[in-house]
């Protein structure tokens, strides 16, 4: 499997290390269920069969954490973008 | 169906021509007691227990493909109890109590094979963790044996013992441990199940679990919908995507493992043998082949087929112990999708739906479980309270904190 960097180009999978999920976002520890919030945080994920977004590390690369849309049926990646709009700011 | 050695020879005789199918292929009714959506190793277990032990007759079990053609089939055939985590240990330990007893009593050749399971250490502070693991086993009253370097290398002589990196110092064995013919068990499960009444559905796909004011009907399938009081899920890798049918979100994330079998060789491996220092396991079978395998395919995936990285790390960590057989040519190598959970360890537990079961979360350690996992699933079923071997294994630890987490890698499913 290779792995569209947009800083590096196409690189083999095995540069990079998987995260999972993309788009989780860390709740705020005060809110009223806030428990709940977190279990969910740190336990529960979609497991989609079919497209998903998922975060990947290039370990071995440039370092960037980036944003891979990837089939989990048939590994096919159809696209990758920088995970932090920061990066994909400096990138421009 | 009784098997003998003059069946056999008659059988001979008449060219193979006159074997009778051993379950039946049943139509779908249009109602049941209790529906088991999976017809793996687990979900036929479930029925064969449920109709064994607690009198239930009115089962059907249903699988999208054909009986045992998922996981079950796609191991490496291990069977050990050798945890240390409390909620784990009496779970694993009833288990292979039950292998014990398993062809005896379902009546069906299933070589189980009592040969022991060898974990190998590679350093002094390995050694303390396993002698650690082997305590905690002897307190639930599980024997362990810790043996030295001289003990291993008569059992293994062929090991890489001097290796540079990972010398061999000893291993933990537990001698009860073993292998056994994993189709036959599924077989075994079916037969006894179908010939208790138990309807197995092959080639019906459960598409929609049908939810009514927090209670289930049925399900809807492939060959139309079916009702039934009590729905247990027991779909492995795709326990997420029929789970989501019900509006249940689960600590599971589904990834592939990949197994291999080498070309038959004489007899060379008596026990099965794990690899320290990283995440191999290897054991030879009674055809001859080497039988073996490693860590996940890193990544989420459906796809039930592997990718070359995972080949290679598995064939690296083969040469760190035994050099011997880098000439051996691989037959074969497979992948299956594991339901990998957030601590490492299964559920089998109520879902908050009045009626709805779950049993998942068996991350690659399935096929060593599959009696007591349908055993305890069947109890649970029946009597709506955990069998007593299996009240750690809640849906709910993740919330109260109570994880069984055996490698101690934290709710990330890959490095279980």
């Amino acid at each position: 499997m290779r792995i569209p960097c947009p800083f590096c180009g196409s690189r083999d999978s095995q540069e990079f290390s998987f995260l999972g999920q993309a788009g989780l976002k860390r709740p705020d520890p005060n809110a009223p269920d806030a428990q709940k919030q977190f279990h969910d945080y740190v336990h529960i994920r979609d497991n989609k069969a079919g497209v998903t977004k998922e975060l990947w590390l290039h370990a071995n690369g440039c370092r960037s954490w980036i944003t891979v849309t990837r089939n989990t049926l048939t590994h096919e990646i159809t696209g990758s973008e920088f995970a932090s709009p920061l990066t994909k700011e400096a990138a421009q | 169906m009784r098997y003998s050695v003059f069946s056999i020879v008659e059988q001979a005789f008449k060219g193979q021509k006159d074997w009778k199918p051993v379950w039946r292929y049943p139509e779908p009714k249009a109602e049941y007691d209790m529906l088991i959506i999976g017809g793996g190793g687990h979900g036929l277990a479930t029925a064969y227990y449920l109709a064994k032990n607690h009198g239930y007759t009115n089962i059907a079990v249903i699988d999208k493909n054909y009986l045992g053609s998922g996981s079950v089939g796609r191991n490496t055939t291990i069977v050990r109890s050798n945890y240390q985590e409390p909620g784990n240990i009496p779970f694993y330990e009833h288990s292979l109590k039950l292998w014990e007893g398993l062809e005896q009593d379902f009546n069906y050749n299933a070589m189980m094979s009592q040969r022991g399971v060898l974990n190998l250490y590679h350093s002094d502070s390995q050694r303390d963790d396993y002698a650690r693991r082997g305590n905690a086993m002897m307190m639930h009253g599980v024997r362990a044996d810790l043996l030295n370097r001289e003990q291993v290398h008569e059992i293994v002589p062929f090991m890489d013992f001097d290796n540079a990196r990972f010398p061999i110092h000893g291993g933990l064995m537990q001698w009860r441990g073993g292998t056994a013919r994993h189709d036959a068990v599924a077989w075994g499960f079916a037969r006894g199940a179908d010939s208790r009444g138990v309807d197995i559905l092959q080639n019906t796909e459960a598409k929609q679990i049908r939810v009514e004011n927090g209670k289930v009907t049925g399900v809807e399938t492939s060959r139309g919908f079916i009702k039934a009081k009590k729905v247990g899920i027991v779909a492995a890798g795709n326990t997420t995507r029929i789970a989501e049918t019900a509006g249940l979100r689960l600590p599971i994330e589904s990834y592939v493992l990949q197994a291999f079998v080498s070309e038959a060789i004489k007899p060379l491996i008596p026990c099965v043998v794990t690899f320290g220092a990283g995440h191999f396991y290897i054991s030879q079978s009674d055809k001859g082949g080497l039988v073996f395998g490693a860590s996940l395919d890193y990544y989420t995936s459906y796809a039930a087929r592997g990718n070359l990285p995972g080949v290679e790390d598995t064939i690296e960590e083969a040469m760190a112990i035994m050099p011997s057989i880098s000439r051996v040519k691989l037959l074969r190598h497979w992948g299956g999708i594991m339901d990998m959970s957030m601590d490492g360890s299964p559920i089998i537990d109520k879902t908050g739906i009045d009626g709805l079961y779950i049993n998942c979360g068996w991350c690659y350690g399935g096929f060593k479980a599959t009696p007591a996992s349908g055993y305890c699933l069947a109890h649970l079923m029946a009597t709506d309270e955990s069998h007593p071997v299996a009240t750690a294994l809640k849906l709910n630890r993740f919330e109260t904190g109570y994880v069984i987490d055996e490698a101690g890698t934290g709710a990330q499913p890959n490095l279980h």
